[in-house]
């Protein structure tokens, strides 16, 4: 036994709080993950909610725990139901057991028969009666207190949290009331997951979303200049950066559509300002034509996709990894690009960044494959380090002689001339070009620039970023994304057990390191693919461009519903029975 | 007085020459866009712009090739998007002359929502439009300027839909510079386009530029064009109701406005990510 584990309590609760839209529980679980950041714990909670803007159903689901989180757990300890409206849509996003505890409201009705089914143990707590009763309070801050009660948060990093976002005294003294109020009824409602006593954490850490990180990781990574169209769920990516890039002295431009978006970032981009867009995959199939002439007029730009449920419309606030074929292989001609995918919120920094890093060094486009998931949750992460990614481009000085935009060069990598240096200017095309960037539709150019293109990237280093791997043993899981966060989960559960599963995550998607994997699997006898989408898009890319060794199953759901550690652990520990 | 006039005294800094580059255009014997190529050569030195400074933007279509054949920075990107792609430079590159070079097919049916918010947004570009009423690039299918009864292989008989009006939709949204020029008067074109770049914000040159190849009764507009036979006026109304009842031909500067160019504080902010990070720390 680890001397963790002998402290009391658990290592990790999940609370969900659910609601109507409009009834706060966004503003409860964010000033509980707060407070449980402040007094110590990791914490994740995921924004869950139904497709109406005001009056929708809505879940904040938390998890906090005494060690960094990039999952939603198996089971849910602690349902706190501020009402009953349409919460039972949330049933398979919230999963409880016998040894749950239910909260909700008597005045509200009943809880839905498909919670109480799960054993869960049922407490009351009026809450709307209650806030009635402390003027100027509402019964969100009573779910607040009963879910901090019931965890073990302690009521001061509650209140500290609740006085830091309330400015106006009489609001904040009822609000505080009824938090005190929700923590006695916690109390009188007796047992549920406790917390452990939090471990103390060591070094800078930091509370953000996915969408802040990446949007923060792209700044840190130079760029300077966002043009983007509000799309779901990566309008707070953009959010986060309008402000922000003004503050570094960038700009955002709202454009009029995808399309303008795309271009107008290639715009800034051939202007030698590192340039950045965020969409869904709606958008990105907009962009697909762009980022073709992107690769062919090598104008470097960083395309942040934060996928959600497709194909078409889809179901907008939900998480999916199903861009990933699209990303992978949808422009039109031979158009080598980059495709990363960050695999947990704090990495969404680090491949950000990597992405302007690479785009601008090799002069392509570069796709980020974040999530709904990832964007929207928003967690206690270590600081992720400054990787020395920052964006450097070969440019080309005033005046050189004999001057080709497109020089066959080694690397294949050539100098950018960028507007306002004397001597050397150039059309950028999207025509196939000579060296010099005249159009040419003859076989010679065209070979040489398609080879140079593609000699770019497959002479690029990667580093050791390109995956990351883990662990040993003859069965390798193969994922990419935040499928990362469970499978990581159900490889620890499994090593507990005795069973040693070996890691890759794959960082980098595209282009394809074949050679980089077979080293990864050296060894490997069995290889279980993990991805949330319906159609195995990661297995069909790996078994179309990358050897894998033995036995190949694919593991997958579609979204919205998380891959859970524990159906992952099951079938690894059934697997290497067979 | 026109800009000629004013550096007719003195040696220009450089010539139209200095403005072209050494490769051929790829346009029909004939075609207007030589005129037009000519103008815009005309209207940097008229400017005593440097080439290096000016970058000239295109999407796809005869019009599109200018780039290339200037000596400036050019930017030949996809069909439809000239305008996203240069108000990107722009706001990315205040310091630079931006001009967007399209047709009546990129411009007006591609790249017909760009058009309306690249008037709205009013960024300091100038957008020159050679308007030949066909898709020639393709050979020969009508576009949105196209009369309704043209007949084409791809339109047999006519679309029989009504052609639209260019200039009074980019006074409807917002465009700050409206004028109409005509590619047979290369010089008279070259002023109203350094008039166009000189003014801020977005100004809109509408050129007049014949198809010979598949629109050859266009050799005939010579014959109709005109100069405007009023001034210029900043009432956008009045320039919409002229615009509305004139037969086309009317060529000149017809709207000038003043308002202020979009243009985002690009450079200002003086923080570090360092001082970003800060917001997230516990």
């Amino acid at each position: 036994m680890t001397k963790s584990e002998e402290r009391p309590g658990r290592h990790s609760v999940s609370v969900a709080i659910t609601g109507s839209g409009g009834a706060g529980v966004m503003t409860a679980g964010n000033m509980l993950l707060e407070a449980a950041a402040q007094a110590g714990w990791y914490g994740l909670m995921v924004r869950s909610s139904g497709p109406q803007i005001r009056g929708g159903e809505a879940a904040a689901l938390l998890r906090l725990a005494t060690h960094p989180v990039n999952s939603l757990d198996d089971t849910c300890d602690v349902l706190v139901a501020v009402d009953w409206q349409n919460v039972h849509r949330f049933a398979d996003e919230i999963p409880l057991g016998a040894q749950s505890v239910i909260v909700g409201d008597p005045d509200q009705g009943e809880p839905p028969e498909v919670y109480l089914k799960s054993g869960a143990r049922y407490g009351k707590l009026a809450m709307k009666a209650t806030a009635k009763s402390i003027p100027g309070s509402w019964p969100n801050m009573l779910a607040l207190g009963v879910a901090a009660g019931l965890v073990g948060v302690p009521f001061d990093a509650v209140k500290a949290v609740v006085g830091k976002s309330l400015k106006k005294s009489e609001a904040l003294a009822a609000s505080i009331a009824a938090v005190e109020a929700g923590m006695k009824a916690a109390a009188d409602l007796g047992g549920a997951a406790r917390l452990a006593p939090p471990v103390a954490r060591t070094g800078a850490h930091w509370l953000l979303t996915g969408n802040q990180a990446a949007g923060f990781g792209a700044i840190r990574g130079g760029v300077r200049f966002v043009a983007a169209y509000p799309i779901t769920p990566a309008t707070e990516l953009l959010e986060y950066m309008a402000p922000a890039l003004t503050q570094v002295g960038g700009v955002l431009v709202q454009a009029e559509d995808e399309l303008a978006s795309i271009n107008m970032i290639i715009g800034a981009s051939y202007g030698g300002v590192p340039a950045l867009t965020a969409t869904a995959g709606p958008g990105l199939s907009l962009m697909v034509e762009a980022l073709g002439l992107a690769v062919a007029a090598e104008v470097p730009i960083v395309v942040v996709d934060v996928m959600r449920g497709g194909p078409s419309t889809g179901i907008p606030a939900k998480s999916e990894q199903s861009d990933l074929s699209m990303a992978v292989s949808g422009l039109h001609g031979d158009a080598p690009r980059v495709v990363l995918a960050p695999n947990s919120i704090a990495d969404c920094v680090t491949t950000t960044q990597w992405a302007v890093h690479l785009a601008e060094q090799m002069q392509v486009p570069a796709i980020v494959l974040s999530d709904q998931f990832f964007g929207q949750a928003r967690a206690v992460v270590e600081r992720p380090a400054d990787e020395p990614h920052a964006a450097k481009r070969a440019t080309v000085g005033a005046n050189a002689e004999g001057y080709k935009r497109y020089a066959l060069t080694e690397s294949g990598i050539s100098p950018m001339s960028i507007p306002g240096t004397p001597g050397v200017t150039y059309t950028a095309d999207g025509l196939e070009h000579t060296e010099r960037g005249i159009p040419s539709s003859q076989a010679t150019d065209h070979r040489n620039q398609l080879a140079k293109r593609e000699r770019k990237l497959s002479q690029a280093d990667y580093s050791r970023h390109w995956a990351d791997v883990e662990g040993e043993g003859e069965i390798a899981v193969v994922t990419f994304g935040s499928s990362t966060g469970p499978v990581r989960e159900a490889l620890a559960r499994a090593k507990a057990d005795g069973l040693n599963v070996r890691l890759v995550s794959m960082r980098l998607l595209a282009p394809a390191q074949p050679e980089r994997m077979a080293e990864a699997l050296r060894g490997v006898k069995r290889v279980l693919v993990v991805e949330q989408n319906w159609g195995g898009q990661l297995h069909r890319y790996l078994r179309s461009d990358f050897d894998l060794p033995g036995e190949v199953r694919s593991f997958r759901q579609p979204g919205p519903l998380p891959i859970r550690p524990a159906a992952l652990h099951r079938e690894l520990v059934e697997w290497s029975r067979a | 007085m026109s800009a000629a006039q004013a550096t007719a005294a003195e040696k220009p800094a450089r010539t139209a020459a200095d403005f072209k580059s050494d490769y051929k255009p790829i346009w029909c014997p004939g075609c207007g866009d030589y005129s037009v190529l000519s103008s815009f050569t005309k209207a940097f030195a008229l400017l005593e712009l440097a080439p290096e400074k000016v970058a000239v933007v295109s999407g796809i279509g005869c019009s599109s090739r200018i780039p290339a054949y200037t000596s400036c920075y050019g930017f030949h990107g996809v069909h439809g998007r000239s305008l996203a792609a240069a108000t990107g430079l722009k706001l990315a590159r205040p310091d630079l002359t931006v001009v967007v070079a399209s047709g009546d097919g990129d411009g007006y049916s591609i790249g017909g929502n760009h058009f309306l918010h690249a008037c709205r947004r009013n960024a300091d570009l100038t957008y020159v439009v050679m308007d030949n009423h066909v898709y020639g690039m393709t050979k020969g299918q009508p576009s949105p300027t196209t009369e309704p009864d043209w007949d084409s292989k791809l339109s047999p008989g006519g679309t029989g839909l009504r052609s639209f009006n260019p200039l009074v939709i980019a006074l409807a949204a917002g465009a700050n510079f409206v004028a109409r020029a005509f590619a047979g008067d290369p010089n008279g074109t070259a002023e109203i386009l350094a008039e166009a770049m000189r003014t801020p914000g977005f100004s809109f040159v509408e050129v007049m530029s014949p198809c010979v190849t598949f629109r050859p009764e266009q050799r005939e507009w010579k014959s109709h064009v005109r100069p405007a036979p009023v001034k210029p006026t900043d009432d956008s109304a009045l320039a919409a109701r002229r615009l509305m009842t004139d037969d086309g031909f009317n060529i000149g500067v017809l709207y000038k406005g003043d308002r202020t160019p979009y243009q985002p504080p690009m450079g200002k902010g003086r923080k570090t990510p360092a001082d970003l990070e800060k917001g997230f720390s516990l």
